[in-house]
């Protein structure tokens, strides 16, 4: 521990630290363009000085070790006057557009000038002035209002992984820019956005939308993907005008990807407002009186091994429990399924379906295999934290397939099962390297668990692992990338049915032999309808809206409140940020009105007697699930098949996504980009 | 200095060729394997030389590529740098040095010289494409003033009757004679030498 002095007061602070983190212990603020504590030191915006004791000159504190003994000081005229000095040489170039500019409200260059800077400017000569640099349909440029803090190249060469941004020239003529004005070839790229202290990246999708101080705030949880991100809704009205990360070092730290980000105008578009009944192959609006009608003549008239219900990829729990509690006790039905295709699942235990070794524990690993998974696409946050650990720790990473650019450098295989075959008998290289790697993480990604062999894939390296010990009570090398936000709340609350790991449900499904479906929200669901009865019940006129009969029209993710659990078994409530459309409802209330209209009773009082259940429900299925000695699976039968990782089509993975225009664009430039040639 | 951008036309392929190659590959030799992309401006400075003194964005990829680093960082170096051009100059690359010592001594007259035998304008190719010219700061030859550089080489003691004599030559596609124009060895002293004189060698 070191000793200092901050403005005469004495603190111990860890070494290692430097003189601004000193500071903020101490808790004095220190202003800061080009410092950030996720990103390296650049040192070059000088906004941080001090004045250090014995030091003739000012002291950029963010570049400098704290020392014992140091004597720092913030608060005299010295450094006020330094202040202002640095404030006034950023601001001669800095063009005077507040009223225009986007970040207005939220800059830190406009807040800090107040608060630091000098209230008038010397400066009489010519501005600079830069042209405006393409960097992709995410990121606006105004380059004229950039203060060279080179935040955002940091950013994209450490933490993306991706060496795209760069500051060219020199001096005044200096510039921030993509490699020939390309767009951005990240799936965090809009992070930049969030990155830049002033004006010069701003969101494209959201230009002149709103100012910072009209728009309502609400803390929630994304849904894009299973990694469970923390975000922030800003509202204005109905409208969800952006998103925005919210720091959760266990999870996201301050990152979101870009399809947490922006599928969000996806919710403007597509929407369903108002129950609709097909006739003779036309949609026509109805009431819910209308339509809970015939869904009750249908129920009423069909056997109940006739009827299923699929839940979909962005239903949160309340509502796959409501969903459930309705097939078993109003229908007496036992056909819920939440897997909209053949994915292995063996839901023994709670282990088999999670990201054990947690995201935070990526860190920590010091061998990665990756079986079937593209986590760049499955999971972008848990593909970046993959990357963190490779920075740090020169992690050795290998997979089982060939997955193009992942953003660090790793070894692969041919992908022929008969790999995994030989590692779990101890016969590959593999083999050794994981039983000598103290903390390994093997990550099966969904296209290993789609498989026909993916039983004999997950089953056998599973119990490979548990006789080397990697399963253990301080670590568990067994991973899985959950494929959806809901996935794992919807194995959690049972959604299953299931023989050996298929999926009974869509085998009966395709063979035909229900006479009703229910689907809840399921858009991904690849099926050729019969003469099946189809209710769907989601947010969007997408998929599985084109197949159904009847549409009750429900809530999207920022119009509820909804626990979803993230692909390490977090719970986390998202909380509603604006309100379903016209005549549609909460997903848990159209099921509870529909019970009623059946019987006569409603499944639940109201929303806290649901939320009751739910977590005592929850809370039984962990503690059972960790009372439960899992088994080995016996006589597992090997094929010959060479996996295939499918590069899943990533910013049209679900509904919202499809809807979404900035989607739709992020989508095009990429494979615009890959006709023209122009990449390496 | 005004903001250099790289050249709207460029070749569609760059690669080293063999004299080139092997003195970038003992280049990047120098370097530990994990630090070779240290040796990018040697790199591009071979690449400048070989392609008639300007680096096409090609070049910048390949070099990129042979020392696998991420295009937009050699890019950055090449932007960078003044004594890289990104934009042809010609065969004859000719800086007139203007700097004050210069200045005194005449050098807006070979400025003249260079505005009615190669362009009105400076970084412009003469009307063959063969060469070009630029005022820059001090090239370090001042007790020859005024001077300018012909690629690699000084042509110092000039004057404009020289100068325009020295771009002929140019012009006719020959490489003139470099060195003193007035009949110096290096930088003596005109009218012999006035002290150390007991020494031989000095």
């Amino acid at each position: 521990m070191l000793k200092l002095k901050v403005n005469e007061i004495d603190i111990e602070v860890e070494e290692g630290l430097t003189v601004l983190q000193a500071c903020e212990k101490a808790g004095v603020e220190i202003p800061r363009f080009c410092y950030h504590e996720k990103l390296s030191i650049a040192g070059n915006c000088r906004m941080c000085l001090v004045e250090l004791e014995k030091s003739p000159k000012p002291v950029a504190s963010c570049a400098m070790p704290a020392a014992e003994g140091m004597n720092i000081k913030t608060n005299t005229e010295f450094v006020e006057k330094a202040r202002k000095g640095v404030m006034e040489f950023l601001l001669a170039n800095h063009p005077l557009d507040c009223p225009v500019c986007d970040q207005g409200g939220e800059c830190d260059l406009q807040d800090q000038s107040m608060f630091y800077g000098v209230d008038k400017s010397r400066y009489k000569e010519n501005k600079r002035a830069v042209s405006e640099k393409n960097m992709g349909p995410l990121i606006k440029t105004q380059m004229t209002r950039c203060i060279h803090c080179t935040r955002c190249v940091r950013f994209a060469t450490e933490v993306a992984g991706v060496t795209e941004i760069g500051a060219i020239g020199r001096g005044e003529d200096m510039e921030i820019t993509t490699y020939l004005e390309q767009s951005m070839q990240s799936e965090l790229s809009a992070n930049v956005v969030d990155l830049c202290p002033v004006g010069a990246l701003t969101s494209k999708p959201y230009v002149f939308e709103a100012r910072p101080w009209e728009l309502k705030k609400t803390e929630s949880i994304d849904v894009m993907d299973a990694i469970g991100s923390n975000i922030r809704i800003d509202t204005y009205g109905w409208e969800v005008k952006r998103i925005l990360p919210r720091i959760n070092e266990d999870i996201n730290e301050e990152w979101i990807s870009d399809k947490t980000r922006y599928a969000c105008d996806g919710l403007l578009n597509q929407r369903l407002d108002t129950p609709y009944i097909k006739y003779n192959g036309k949609f026509e609006k109805a009431s819910w009186i209308e339509v809970f009608n015939i869904i009750k003549s249908k129920f009423k008239n069909a056997n109940k091994d006739k009827i299923c219900g699929m839940s979909g990829d962005l239903v949160n729990m309340e509502t796959l429990y409501i969903f459930k509690e309705f097939f078993n006790k109003t229908l007496g039905s036992y056909n819920v399924e939440s897997r909209s295709d053949h994915t292995y699942l063996n839901p023994q235990n709670r282990e088999n379906y999670l990201f054990n070794s947690t995201i935070n524990g990526i860190e920590e690993a010091d061998f990665i295999l990756l079986i079937g998974s593209n986590p760049r696409y499955e999971a972008t946050i848990l593909n970046a934290r993959i990357r963190k650990a490779y920075l740090q720790n020169k992690t050795k990473i290998i997979s089982l397939n060939d997955i193009g650019d992942l953003t660090y450098p790793y070894e692969f295989l041919d992908g022929d099962i008969e790999n995994i075959k030989k590692i779990t008998e101890d016969n590959h290289k593999i083999s050794n390297l994981i039983k000598e790697a103290k903390k390994p993480l093997i990550i099966f990604g969904q296209s290993s668990l789609k498989t026909k062999s993916a039983k004999y894939i997950v089953e056998s390296v599973k119990s490979f692992l548990r006789k080397n010990k990697k399963i253990s009570e301080e670590w568990n090398s067994l991973n899985t990338i959950s494929e959806n936000a809901s996935t794992v709340g919807s194995f959690d609350l049972g959604l299953y049915k299931t023989v050996d790991g298929s999926n009974e449900v869509l085998k009966d499904l395709e063979n035909h032999m229900f006479e009703i479906v229910y689907l809840l929200g399921v858009d991904n669901l690849k099926f050729k309808k019969k003469d099946e009865f189809i209710i769907y019940q989601g947010s969007h006129g997408d998929k599985g809206a084109e197949i159904a009969d009847i549409i009750l029209p429900g809530a999207a993710y920022t119009e509820q409140n909804g626990y979803f659990t993230n692909l390490e078994g977090k719970m986390q409530k998202a909380y509603k940020a604006s309100y379903p459309p016209e005549e549609a409802k909460e997903d848990w209330l159209i099921i509870n009105e529909l019970a009623e209209a059946m019987n006569h009773r409603k499944l639940f009082n109201d929303k806290d007697e649901l939320d009751s259940s739910l977590l005592n429900q929850i809370n039984l299925h962990i503690k059972k699930s960790k009372s439960i000695k899992p088994l080995n699976v016996e006589n597992l039968e090997f094929k010959q098949e060479i996996l295939k990782v499918n590069n899943e089509d990533y910013y049209y993975s679900n509904a919202i996504a499809r809807a979404s225009k900035t989607m739709f664009e992020c989508k095009s430039a990429k494979t615009n980009l890959k006709l023209t040639g122009t990449e390496g | 200095m005004s903001i250099r951008r790289p050249s709207k036309e460029q070749p569609e392929n760059f690669e080293f060729n063999s004299a080139s190659l092997e003195a970038a590959k003992s280049i990047a030799e120098k370097y530990p394997k994990d630090k070779k992309e240290s040796a990018v401006m040697a790199l591009l400075y071979i690449a400048q030389k070989q392609n008639s003194n300007w680096i096409p964005l090609a070049a910048m990829k390949y070099i990129g590529k042979f020392l696998d680093m991420p295009y937009i960082k050699v890019y950055e170096v090449a932007t960078f740098y003044t004594m890289y051009n990104l934009a042809p100059v010609g065969k004859y690359f000719i800086q007139v040095c203007t700097t004050t010592p210069c200045m005194i001594r005449g050098a807006h007259k070979l400025v003249e010289a260079c505005k009615e035998k190669i362009s009105e304008n400076e970084n412009k190719l003469s009307k063959d494409l063969s060469c070009s010219w630029m005022e820059v700061e001090c090239l370090g030859a001042c007790v020859n003033a005024p001077m300018m550089q012909i690629n690699d080489e000084y042509y110092e003691d000039l004057n404009k009757g020289k100068t325009l004599k020295i771009l002929d030559i140019i012009l006719s596609g020959e490489t003139p004679k470099p060195g003193s124009y007035r009949g110096r060895i290096n930088n003596e002293p005109e009218n012999n030498r006035k002290t150390l004189m007991d020494l031989k060698n000095a």
